[in-house]
Order: C-alpha cells, then sequence, then structure tokens
C-alpha cells in the first residue's frame, strides 16, 4: 500500500487553513468584491483554487509511487 | 391545459426517459453480485466522477442548501466549504481503501472492517450502524421529491402521495438494473442540474434586482446580519462552523455508499484524480445559494426554507419551466435515493444477516435476499418521511454525525498498526452513544460545537487508549493474507 507522504499532507492542509480554521478573519460583508460579500467570496475563491493546490499534491505523489514501484520492479 | 398538469407532466416526462436509458445502459449486463454493486470494477475516471457526482449531488444540495441560505444565512456557507474538503481529505485515504479493496475483494465498507480487524461481528456492527444512519438521508430524498411534487403541482397532490409514487418508481429502478444505471442516469441529472443551477442563480437575481451584486446589497441594506455567522440562528457561530465543516468533511466518504463507490474505480490514480477535479463540481452550490438569498426578499414569510427555491421558480418563470427546474430536482432526489438503497440492502444481506444467521448462503442468495431488502428499506424511509418533520439539512447532519463515527476505523485500520479491534469497537460504540444522547436530548450543537464532531473526537480517544491497553494484534494489510 502507497501512503501519502509528508510533502502532499502539507500541501492538502493549506485549504483546510483557508476554508474553515480562519473563518473569524474572512467571515464579514465587507468590503465587496466583484459583487460578492466578502466571505462569500472567500469561499468560491478558494473552491477555484483547491484544484490547482491539489494538482500539485497529485503531482508529488505520482512521482513518488511510480518511483517507488520502478525500483520495486528493478529489485524483483 | 392548466399549470399544475403542465410542470407535472414535464416532470415525470423527464424522469421516464431518464429511468429508461439508465435502465437500457444498464440492461446489457449479466447481473451478479460483483456487477450489481461494484460494476465489476471497471469504471474509468468519467464514470467514478458521474457516479460520485450523482451521490453527492443530492435533493440537499439542491432544497436543502438553498433553504437554509433561505432560512438561516451565514452558516450555510459550511456547505461550500465541507464539499471541497471533503475531496481533498479523500486524496489521503480514498486510493489507499481501493488498493485494499482490490486486494482481498471487498464490495462494502463492512468488508473492510472484518478483513481489517478479523472479527465478523465488528463488520457486523458496522454494517447496522451504516443502514441505521442511511436511513435520514434517504428520509431526506423522499421528503425533497414530496415538496417538489407538492410545489409543482400547485398544492393540488398531497405530499404523500408524491412520495409513494415516486418511490415505487425508484424502487423498481434499483430492482432492475443496479449501478451501472445509475451512473448513466446521473449524466442527464448532471447536465439538467447544472443547467437549472445557472439558469436560475443567475436569472433570478437579474430579474428581481439588475444583477448579483444589487441583490446582495439590497439583502445587507434589508438584513445586515444573515449572511455572516451565526446569521438568524442562535448558536451556529465560528466554532459550530470550524466543528461541522471537519466532521462532515472528514465523514463524506464514511457514507457506506460512497465508500464503496471507490471500489468502483478501475484504479486508484482514478480517485487521486479525481480527488483533484471534484472540487470544481461545488461550483454550482454557489448559484443555489444566490436563489436562497434572492428568496429572501422577493418571497419572504415562508415557513419551510426548502420549499423557497421552487417556490420562486413557481412565480417567475412560466410552468413547463417549473416542470424542468422539477424535473431536475427529482432526478436529484431520485438518483442518490437509488444508491442509498442499494448500498444499505447490500450491507445488511452481505454483512449483517449472511455472518450472522445464515453462513451457508450463496452469493446468488445474498443478492436475491438484498433486493428484496430493497422493499423494506424504502417503506422503512418513507415512513419516516410521512410522520417526521425536519429541515433537509439537519437529516443530513444526523446522518453525518452517525457515520463520521467509522473514521477512526478507517484510518487506524490503514496507518496505525498498533489499533486493535477492542480499541475500535468500543470507540464506536462509545461515538454512537453519545451521539444518540446528545441528539436525543437536543443539545446540538453542544457548548457551540457540532455534537457529532465532540461525539467523534470521544470515539478518538476511547479507540487510542484501548488499542494501547489490549494486545496488539496482526494486520492483514501489512503481510498480505487474508483474515
Amino acid at each position: 500500500m502507497h501512503k501519502p507522504s509528508l510533502q502532499s499532507i502539507l500541501i492538502g492542509l493549506i485549504p483546510f487553513v483557508a476554508m474553515c480554521f480562519t473563518v473569524f478573519l474572512w467571515d464579514q460583508v465587507h468590503p465587496f468584491v466583484l459583487g460578492l460579500p466578502f466571505n462569500i467570496f472567500w469561499i468560491i475563491l478558494w473552491i477555484l483554487i483547491t484544484p490547482i493546490i491539489m494538482s500539485l499534491a497529485y503531482k508529488s505523489e505520482r512521482n513518488r509511487i511510480d518511483a517507488q514501484d520502478s525500483a520495486q520492479k528493478g529489485g524483483a | 391545459m392548466d399549470s399544475s398538469t403542465i410542470a407535472l407532466s414535464v416532470i415525470f416526462g423527464i424522469v421516464v426517459v431518464s429511468s429508461i436509458v439508465g435502465m437500457y445502459a444498464g440492461g446489457r449486463y449479466k447481473m451478479d453480485l460483483e456487477q450489481w454493486t461494484v460494476a465489476g470494477r471497471g469504471f474509468g475516471l468519467i464514470l467514478v466522477w458521474l457516479l460520485m457526482a450523482g451521490e453527492i449531488y443530492t435533493t440537499f444540495a439542491f432544497l436543502g442548501a438553498s433553504g437554509w441560505a433561505y432560512s438561516r444565512g451565514g452558516p450555510t456557507l459550511y456547505i461550500m466549504a465541507y464539499l471541497t474538503l471533503a475531496y481533498v481529505f479523500s486524496f489521503y485515504f480514498l486510493p489507499q481503501i481501493w488498493e485494499v479493496g482490490k486486494k482481498f475483494g471487498m464490495q462494502t465498507q463492512s468488508d473492510f472492517f472484518h478483513t481489517r480487524y478479523g472479527s465478523k461481528n465488528l463488520a457486523a456492527v458496522a454494517s447496522l450502524i451504516g443502514v441505521v444512519f442511511i436511513i435520514p438521508y434517504l428520509q431526506l430524498q423522499l421528503t425533497g421529491l414530496g415538496i417538489i411534487v407538492e410545489v409543482s403541482s400547485f398544492g393540488g397532490i398531497s405530499r404523500v402521495t408524491a412520495m409513494l409514487v415516486a418511490f415505487g418508481l425508484v424502487a423498481a429502478f434499483v430492482f432492475i438494473s443496479g449501478v451501472r444505471a445509475v451512473a448513466w442516469i446521473s449524466v442527464i441529472k448532471d447536465f439538467l442540474m447544472l443547467f437549472a443551477a445557472f439558469f436560475i442563480g443567475i436569472g433570478l437575481p437579474y430579474m428581481y434586482f439588475g444583477g448579483i451584486g444589487e441583490m446582495f446589497t439590497a439583502l445587507v441594506n434589508a438584513k445586515p446580519t444573515h449572511i455572516t455567522m451565526p446569521g438568524a440562528t442562535k448558536a451556529m457561530g465560528h466554532s459550530w462552523y470550524i466543528s461541522t465543516v471537519l466532521l462532515t468533511s472528514f465523514g463524506f466518504y464514511m457514507w457506506p455508499h460512497l465508500f464503496s463507490a471507490s471500489f468502483t474505480a478501475k484504479n486508484n490514480n482514478t480517485l487521486r484524480r479525481n480527488a483533484v477535479i471534484m472540487p470544481l463540481y461545488t461550483i454550482t452550490m454557489p448559484l443555489i445559494f444566490f436563489v436562497g438569498f434572492t428568496a429572501i426578499l422577493v418571497v419572504p414569510g415562508l415557513a419551510n426554507g426548502d420549499m423557497a427555491l421552487l417556490t420562486i421558480v413557481r412565480q417567475s418563470y412560466s410552468p413547463w419551466f417549473l416542470g424542468v427546474i422539477g424535473a431536475a430536482g427529482a432526478l436529484t432526489a431520485m438518483v442518490p435515493a437509488a444508491i442509498l438503497i442499494l448500498a444499505a440492502a447490500t450491507l445488511f444481506a452481505k454483512n449483517f444477516w449472511r455472518p450472522m444467521f445464515a453462513p451457508g448462503m450463496t452469493d446468488d442468495q445474498v443478492a436475491r435476499l438484498a433486493k428484496a431488502l430493497v422493499i423494506v428499506i424504502t417503506l422503512i424511509a418513507l415512513y419516516f418521511a410521512i410522520y417526521s418533520a425536519t429541515t433537509l439539512v439537519n437529516l443530513l447532519l444526523l446522518g453525518y454525525a452517525g457515520v463520521t463515527q467509522f473514521l477512526p476505523g478507517v484510518l487506524f485500520g490503514l496507518y496505525w498498526k498498533r489499533v486493535t479491534k477492542p480499541g475500535v469497537f468500543t470507540g464506536l460504540v462509545t461515538g454512537i452513544a453519545v451521539v444518540a444522547y446528545l441528539v436525543l436530548t437536543k443539545q446540538d450543537p453542544f457548548y457551540g460545537i457540532n455534537a457529532g464532531f465532540f461525539a467523534l473526537c470521544v470515539n478518538f480517544v476511547v479507540t487510542v487508549a484501548l488499542s494501547l491497553m489490549t494486545k496488539a494484534e496482526a494486520n492483514p494489510f501489512e503481510n498480505g493474507q487474508a483474515a
């Protein structure tokens, strides 16, 4: 079984910090951005950013797994 | 034709055509147990994506989210956050679940518990808990369907009658075709849902206020505190938000049906890629919220917020369009309902009944029992839908409080070799007991924190403590031998 690496876990923490733990910093109406109250703008922004961040985690995992698998094959 | 006939005909027509397409697509395969439940593990990225979207964007997202935006305001934001973060979290354990699932031939969540902890009793208890907490989720879909037909018939058809008819259809659908048909019908549902969300999410604010920004300005002027937390509630502030987002994003894939949906993937890389792109699907949610917020000023004073979306659509568009939106809503109830019934029936037959009472049953007999249970489970949910009244979001949160208690057993099962069967068993039962106590004595939120999350913390502590106090056990995932 391929366990996730520490690096990929740290990447995944970023959206959690932005969308969950910091709620008291961004849960406010003003300023309006693009016609949206700030808290709603912030959440939508992070819905869009999260796939980009997770594609970094994906690349990091993919490279590591490929390296592991080819090392295993080479050894056998 | 009068308005209600037009709206109902459109809904009925779309639902029937979708069902036929689904059954045709599903009918070309021979339905053994593996095919009926996990489609022979042959789904690629697109189908897994559609299947999971089909299970995720339920009538809860459609009517419940707009309903809470309407009646509660700010706290509803938790929905956008948790859906996004659930996929992020899934990246770190779902591919691993698939790996062990493939290796040991798992079909259900209870199979995971059975294999990892070598205990049919633990697996049986887990399957029973899964089935019990699927019921409120199923009840949610039924209630949503009832609301759709009630509003679309302009009050002419009672909610109870509507629920009876719709669920007859769903049960028949599941009975005949299994998981493959459900994935295909999801295609139609998703297109309709996307279309509906964009059309009314942007159209309604423009129709009444001249734009989305104008709508929010008017709303903030009229109700300055509605959009921030705790909104129109007393106890749903920031600590409730954080604890609820954590509970629901961690708990998302603990739903037995979503857990087992990961087994339908061709390989674990499909699941990783899925976790990366799925958050984008959440982008329809803000549009649904806009409808709920618009409705506050346009159709104020509704006793039941869950009716807000359809009520404002009925008031703003012609009846045939109400029918299209109603059909989108009906499919968002029926597709997930089909999947929930399928999961509950399989769990009960395969992981509770056979190991506990009839160990000699063949797979074919289990499949037959599961099909019979489709009717029983549907009737139980129907009973609750008719005889209890609560908001759609509250039903979902109750389900989450229950199923998330599986998390310690799953995560430790994968990543902590020192975890033991008594630890997981006691933690799970304690967590469920805490949830039951706090919910039944109406102490949710508990000191400003989501009761399910509090129970989850207790569960984790108990699991770790008891595991360390009991003797270490062999971990079948490490040495590769089936239990």
